[in-house]
Order: C-alpha cells, then structure tokens, then sequence
C-alpha cells in the first residue's frame, strides 16, 4: 500500500514535471524594460508597440509583460534579474544605460536571451541592436533647409552621446545642401523625457530666431510650443501630428515591430544567435510619419527621392568629403564613413557654431 | 451620533508608535478598494506587492540594498530634522560622496589593494560632509536658509557628475558614452551571500543605525539635539552652542549621505553613471518622518518604502499594473501617516462634548 502511494506520488510528479516542462516550451514569456512611461509617445511608446506587435503575430505563443520607468541605476538590474528568474525567455532592455546591468545578468543566466537597445556590449546570450536614425535626419534635413525662413534650426539635443551628435550632423549636410546660409542653434536638456524643460527649450530657441524646432528628446511638448507659436516642428520617435497639426512637418518613427517579432520567432524556432543588428529605412526600422500638407510638392518629392535613394544605397548621409570645425578631413572626397567613426562620431562638422559641451 | 476630537492633556507616548500601523493597515485597505476598482483580485494584488517580492533569497537581499541607501540617510537626515536644521539636500551630498569615492576608484583602477574600499567609504563620507558644509557655513555666518541652500547645491551636485561622466571621467573604450569604466573587483564592495547583490554595506547601515541611535538616546549631543530642537531658547539659557550643534547635525547627515552614495556606486553598481540614484535624498525625507525620527523607526520605515519599490515590479511583472501604482502607495503612505498623527495629540469621542454646556453659560 504504502509502496503503491509513493509510487503514485512519483507518476504523478513525472507527468507534472512534463506537462510544466511542455508549457515552458509552448509559450515564450518575453520582457521589456523601458526607461520612460509607456505614454511618453515617444521612445518608450514605440518600444511597447513593438511588444504589442509581437503578442498580435504569436498569440497564444508568447506571453509579454512590460516595466516602465525603469532607473538607469541600481535598479535596472533588480528589475532585469526579476525578469530573467520569474521565467522570461527573452529580454528586451531598451536603454543605453542598461548596458552593463544586462550584460551581467546574461552572465548570471545563461539559458536566458538577453537584446539590448542601442548598446555595444555583446555575449553569446545578449545582442544588440539599434536603428540608423540619422538617415531620417538626413531626410528631415533636406525639408528643414527648404522650409525655414530666418535660416535658424532650433535643435533640442538630450544628451552628447554619438547618436545624438551623429543627428545633428546628418541634419545639418542635408540642410546645408539646399540652403548655404543655414544655421543650427543647439541647446541641451541633459534628459530624454522631461516635457518643461523640452518646452522651454523650444521657446528660449525660437525667442533666438529659430523657425523649425527639431527634438533628440522623448515628449511631444517642443511640437506643441511649435504650433503655439506658429513655426514648424518635427516630431521624434513616434508620429507627433496629433500635438501640433500646422506645425508638425513630419516625425522619425522608430519602429521596433519587425525586428522584436523577428527575435521572438528566433527563440521559438531555436535559431537566435547574439548579434549586432544596426538597421535603417530599408528593413522598416526608421519610417518617415506623412508629411505636413504645407509643404511644397518638389520638397516633398525631394524628401521622397532622398529616402528612396538611401533604402536603396545611391544616397549616403556621410559621404566624403566632411571636415570638422576645426577643418580636419574625418572623410575622404569619394569615401563613406565607415560604421567605427559613425559608431563613435564626437566631433561637430565644420559649418555648426558651438561646441560640444564635456 | 457626534464623533468630535478631544485634545489630549499631554501628547499619547503610545500613538507615537501605534500611528505608524494605523497608516499602513489604511494604506493597505484603500489599497484593495483601488486594486477591486482596476479589475484586479485585491488580496491577490496585496500579496504580490508586499509577500512575492520577499518571498526569495534573492527578494530579500534586493530588499536590503535598496533599503541600505534609504536607512543611511534617513538616520543621517532624522538628528538634523530633530534639531530643527532642515538639510534637503541629501541628494547632492550623496552624489558628490559617491564622486569623491567613485574618483578614487578609478584613480587606482589598474591596481589592487585591500585598502582601496575602506579609503572609498572614508572618501565618501568625507565628500558629503564637504557638500553639506558649505550650507552649515553659510547658515552660520550669514544666517542663511540651509533649506534653500542644501537643495540648491543638489543641482550644482548633480551637474559636477554630469559633466564628469561627460567630461574627463567618461569610459576610454566607452564608445563616448556617458559612463566611467567599470570597476576594478577590489574596488567593489564584498558580497554577503553568493549571487546575490547584498553587499557589507547593509551591515554598514545597520552599524549606522545603532551609532544614531546612542547618539540620540545616550549621549549629551542627542540631548542637545532635542532641547534646540523643542525649546530654542531654553537651549540657549542653558548654554547650550547653537551653531556648534548647526554644524554637527549637517555634517553628521552630509557623512551619512555621502557614505549611502559611495555603498550605492561601489556595491550596487559598480562604475559611475549618470543618474546614481532616483532621488534616495528625497525619498530618505518621508523616510525620516516615517520613523519618527528616530533610528531604529528609520530603520523600519527604510524597508517598508523600499519593499513599496520591489513591490511596484512585482506587480508590473505579475499583474501587469501601471508604474504608477508604486507612487500611490508611497503618497497613501505618508496621506495616512500625517492623518494618523492626529491621534497623538487629540483622542477621538464619542457623542456631545460635556463641558460644552457650561462653557454656554
């Protein structure tokens, strides 16, 4: 009797032990980690619609779950580790600073697969991957030197990192390249997401003369000074028209969708390998939102041109030759940058007043 | 029926302590009744939040090392507050303790040596009292308000890290990201449990709390402390030094400060970032209130806010609730607490007031 309950009792932890081990294989729990609210309608937002389009693709496949405004601090990697050990299988952490808090989780969990935004840090259970939206700022550029009346681009820079800076140097060739007598006016916030201090900054540029408000911050709030106060505005990350319809020209859309479901399928399929993913218009991962009514057609047919023309690699938004203010050749007449300099890009090119502020 | 407040001849020595409960027992309940309204199943809900985020090893050392920062100030901020000197700048003394640290890290990055975390810790306190002398100098020179003061030299705290990360300090093979190099492992403060991230200094803190506390409780400083506090002027007749105690109280909660931030760099994340901390200067206030000012509640109420933390991802994670619900927790918390405090000074009764009809006469 007593033989038969124990014997019982292991049948019954056997099938249980399958039937949990079958379930963690049919359905792929995957987090998110994000620096911002997921209503920023920014960064953050266009993270969590990539996790949405996943849910939309798989189904009943993968489950996700999501943490918002995640400290780039101690906490990131609390919230990382949590994540990895209540059973996700796949983890998306969507800020820089997030780097190093995954990286050591992917040390400390091995079987879990580790994707981080924007990063350079890499192991064989984390990859990278990251969107070249300086090609829609080279776009944006070509609109802006077209559009702007007083010859002054008010530009809202977050922090001096390279993307950033890369941003503000592929607007500025575009712009410069149908309007000699441009000029980029720069002020930093040091924050992604603070819509005060976006809103003052767009005032205080556009009091200096600026008619286009260009934003490398997270909040619609410069949009909304714009069509306040009646100069153009474009919008970042995600389409911004709805906050200022006159002033929006058009948004850079970061969208994540393909890529995220991708990766998903990978793990599912069991072919994820780590890599570095760096992609632009041509797999989708930068968009350009519709442009504003307002603009004129040959504007709107050149923006088209350049965009075509970069998807399809007879545009490059850094071709030689590029010096920078202090007149140094960083590339060659007839090169391309290379993905090292872009990668690492900390110099202003020659024509931009200021500096880089240390 | 008439429910009315009584005031109470002297202030109830036990309300001190029961008023803390009461606020957490109605935090929890409105707590349900917000969880009911959002769908959710509320003692389910209650459940993730304060048990499955402690319910690990990992949880619970989680739970200290958020607590350690919170603790450490709190104390630090909790004499201040008692002496009636108001440092609300914890926050830059934190970040420049853990610069002055985190420097000398990455000044001997290369090398090893057992000294190199004792020198850090020593270095941070150093740093925080540095930064919250300045406000204690000028309070006691020119009578400045060290409200305005400690809080405005949190910014310029604040901008010295951005522009260091930025600057000269910033990652050689960091791709120009704002970010030190990584910590050298003995520049990293030991681990007390194995893959965990609980690290000496909770115990630190703990240490902290027990010095607080003979401070306050057994030593004539504590005394002190108190009587400027309650009765200015009393502590003047009695020849007690005013600007000596200014002095003492902000230097001591600058130390503590600056010792939380070198344990947060130096234990939690190991190379010096932009944000160091999400405002544990802050947050280590309504900690200090929390625990009565006193260290051992200090200590209490730094666990329970971090466990609110640790909660918010247990139930974003779980449940799939907003970030938000973490910060209704704290404002309820605290909502309730200032509530509750009325209790130490009235009574509640019942029915009309009996002298009121003498007092008609």
């Amino acid at each position: 009797m007593k033989f038969r309950s124990k014997l019982a009792t292991a049948a019954a932890a056997v099938i249980l032990a399958a039937g949990v081990s079958s379930a963690v294989q049919a359905q792929l729990k995957i987090g998110f980690v994000y620096v911002g609210p997921i209503g920023d309608h920014g960064w953050s937002y266009e993270h969590n619609q990539g996790r949405l389009a996943i849910e939309k693709a798989l189904g009943d496949k993968v489950m996700t779950t999501y943490v918002e405004k995640v400290p780039e601090g101690a906490d990131a990697q609390r919230v990382i580790s949590k994540l990895a050990s209540s059973g996700h299988g796949l983890i998306f952490t969507t800020s820089f600073g997030y780097m190093n808090p995954t990286l050591r989780a992917a040390k400390r969990f091995p079987k879990v697969k580790f994707e981080h935004a924007t990063g350079f840090k890499r192991a064989p259970n984390m990859s990278t991957y990251s969107a070249r939206f300086y090609e829609g700022r080279y776009v944006v550029g070509k609109v802006v030197g077209n559009m702007t009346k007083s010859n002054v681009i008010g530009y809202i820079g977050s922090f001096p990192i390279p993307e950033v800076i890369r941003g503000i140097n592929a607007t500025y060739l575009a712009a410069k390249s149908v309007n000699p007598n441009i000029k980029m006016k720069i002020v930093w916030v040091s924050t992604w997401f603070d819509p005060g201090k976006e809103a003052d900054a767009a005032k205080t540029l556009i009091d200096q003369g600026a008619d286009v408000i260009m934003q490398h911050t997270d909040s619609p709030a410069p949009v909304q000074v714009a069509q306040q106060r009646g100069v153009w505005a474009v919008g970042q990350a995600s389409d911004m028209t709805n906050f200022g319809p006159k002033a929006h020209l058009t948004s850079i859309i970061d969208n994540w969708a393909p890529y995220y479901v991708a990766r998903a399928k990978a793990v599912l399929d069991g072919t994820w390998k780590s890599t570095d993913t760096w992609d632009g218009f041509k797999p989708g991962m930068v968009q350009m939102s519709a442009f504003n009514k307002a603009i004129p057609a040959n504007v709107v047919a050149l923006a088209n041109a350049t965009r075509d023309g970069i998807t399809n690699g007879t545009i490059f938004p850094f071709a030689g030759e590029i010096k920078d203010q202090a007149g140094k050749v960083r590339v060659k007449a007839g090169a391309k940058a290379d993905d090292g300099l872009l990668a690492g890009m900390n110099f202003y090119v020659q024509g931009i007043d200021g500096t880089i502020p240390k | 029926m008439l429910v009315r407040l009584e005031q109470r001849p002297e202030a109830s020595k036990s309300m001190i302590y029961v008023s803390p409960l009461i606020a957490v027992v109605l935090t929890v309940l409105t707590a349900m009744v917000m969880f009911a309204l959002l769908g959710v199943y509320p003692v389910k809900a209650i459940e993730t939040f304060f048990i499955e985020p402690v319910s690990s090893l990992d949880g619970l050392a989680e739970l200290l090392v958020k607590a350690t920062p919170l603790v450490l100030i709190g104390v630090g901020l909790s004499l201040g507050f008692q002496a009636n000197v108001w440092n609300i700048g914890a926050e830059g003394q934190l970040v420049i303790g853990a610069l002055a640290g985190g420097g000398l890290a990455l000044a001997f990055f290369d090398q090893q040596s057992i000294f190199l975390v004792p020198a850090m810790l020593v270095c941070g306190v150093l740093g925080g009292m540095a930064w919250a002398a300045i406000p204690a100098w000028l309070k006691t020179r020119y009578n400045t308000n060290e409200i305005l003061t400690s809080l405005m030299l949190t910014y310029v705290g604040l901008l010295v890290l951005s522009y260091l990360v930025h600057g000269p300090w910033k990652d050689p093979q960091g791709m120009n990201f704002p970010e030190s190099r990584l910590f050298h492992d003995s520049a990293l403060l030991p681990i007390l449990i194995d893959e965990t991230r609980l690290n000496v200094g909770a115990l630190i803190a703990l240490f902290v709390v027990v010095l607080g506390w003979i401070l306050i409780s057994r030593h004539i400083i504590g005394f002190q402390i108190k009587v400027i506090g309650m009765a200015p002027m009393a502590a003047s007749f009695a020849g007690f030094k005013e600007k000596r105690l200014i002095w003492l109280t902000l230097l001591i909660s600058g130390g503590c400060a600056g010792l939380a931030g070198v344990i947060e760099l130096s234990g939690a994340i190991g190379q010096i970032v932009p944000s160091i901390s999400p405002g544990y200067g802050f947050t280590a206030i309504i900690v200090a209130f929390l625990g009565r000012l006193h260290p051992v509640g200090v200590l209490f109420a730094g666990l329970l806010m971090a466990l609110t933390y640790l909660g918010g991802d247990s139930a974003q994670i779980t449940m799939n609730l907003p970030n938000a619900v973490t910060g209704v927790f704290q404002g309820m918390l605290l909502f309730f607490l200032l509530a509750s405090d009325v209790l130490i000074k009235y009574r509640v009764r019942f029915g009309a007031p009996k002298i009121n009809t003498e007092a008609a006469e």
